[in-house]
């Protein structure tokens, strides 16, 4: 953990009983990326790409997603249960999503008997 | 292994610590891991609502870029940094109740609450400019009555009013709920502030304020992807005939 604690100013009270204290420094950072990602979605909206728009947009709404859980949400310095219950939400999300347009996509492939 | 010994190694602060936690470390982490289980169902809630956007998309291209069309981009956009700004002052709340000083956090949570309220405001203007240009299905959804030529364009794709309205469904079901979450957010922060003023989390407890932090990224990442989902479909560039 405390090989993470890279940061400027506020290693002062880094440790206390056991959670990390993340320096403010990296919080404005993480906020302009943030605001860089914004910019970015808008300008690639002003693009017609077809289906690649889509594409785009969730990819830079993933970057945002992941600065936030990371940084503001302190999952990059957390124990590595916090990991497992997040990814748990990602992997069951994967479930539901995979199967039902799974289910979707391959209704009328196969020919049914009697009809 | 006597408890007695352990109950002097914590002494300090010896009256956080409920008497089922070995030491104040265990009792956070398991604090914490409760918030993260709690987030995880609320992914599961929203993701069910994210996925059947993501079918009938799929299913009415056409439909949802004609309904997209009729959100401001600019107060989309606009709500978008005013959330990402409160996530900000929100972590600085966070980090100054963790480094104990009380007149920070309490400034941070009172400028996190107004930005909420803010967001909450935009989004009343919003639904307003919705229901009067009778675009709320089941409340006022009087628009393609008014606008037979949008609705010969949606029939050259196979599609019609009612395809749109499942877009508008799904819309304000997303951006409801998300608003829900907004409001009990809301609620929160303002007993942080009550009790935080008071010095309830500056004294060595100020997990509460992380866990509403937690909370509150959480709801900033659903918006985080809603926005493009719901305002960008289209973008800038107008609505094509391909």
């Amino acid at each position: 953990m405390s090989q993470l604690a890279s940061g400027t100013h506020a290693s002062t009270a880094t440790e206390q009983h056991g959670h990390h204290i993340v320096p403010l420094a990296v919080y404005y950072r993480v906020f302009a990326a943030l605001m860089v990602l914004l910019v970015l979605t808008l300008f690639a909206a002003t693009f017609d790409l077809g289906p690649l728009n889509v594409v785009i947009a969730l990819t830079i709404a993933c970057a945002k997603a992941l600065l936030v859980v990371l940084y503001f949400m302190h999952v990059r310095y957390s124990h590595k249960l916090v990991w497992v219950f997040g990814g748990a939400a990602i992997l069951w999300l994967g479930i539901l999503f995979a199967y039902t347009i799974g289910d979707y996509i391959s209704r009328g492939w196969l020919p049914i008997a009697g009809r | 292994m006597a408890p007695e010994t352990q109950a002097v190694a914590i002494a300090p602060e010896h009256g956080l610590l409920h008497h089922h936690f070995d030491d104040l470390e265990q009792q956070r982490e398991a604090t914490g891991l409760g918030m993260w289980l709690f987030l995880a169902t609320e992914a599961m809630m929203f993701g069910g609502l994210f996925l059947a956007y993501t079918l009938y998309r799929w299913m009415l291209p056409e439909s949802f870029a004609v309904g997209s069309k009729h959100l401001n981009i600019a107060l989309g956009t606009g709500n978008t940094f005013v959330l990402l700004f409160s996530s900000l002052t929100m972590a600085m709340a966070v980090h100054a109740a963790a480094t104990k000083n009380r007149r920070t956090m309490v400034l941070f949570l009172m400028v996190t609450w107004v930005l909420g309220a803010v967001f909450l405001g935009v989004k009343a203007v919003e639904w307003t400019a919705d229901y009067h240009e009778g675009l709320v299905p089941a409340v006022s959804w009087h628009y393609f009555g008014e606008h037979p030529e949008q609705v010969s364009l949606l029939a050259r794709h196979g599609e019609g009013p009612n395809h749109v309205m499942m877009y508008f469904v799904l819309y304000f079901c997303m951006t409801g709920l998300h608003a829900i979450h907004m409001v009990i957010g809301l609620l929160m922060v303002g007993i942080m502030i009550l009790m935080g003023a008071r010095g309830a989390f500056t004294q060595g407890n100020d997990q509460p304020v992380e866990l509403v932090g937690l909370y509150w990224h959480f709801v900033d990442i659903i918006w985080i992807f809603l926005f493009p989902l719901l305002y960008l479909i289209v973008g800038f560039h107008s609505l094509g005939g391909h």
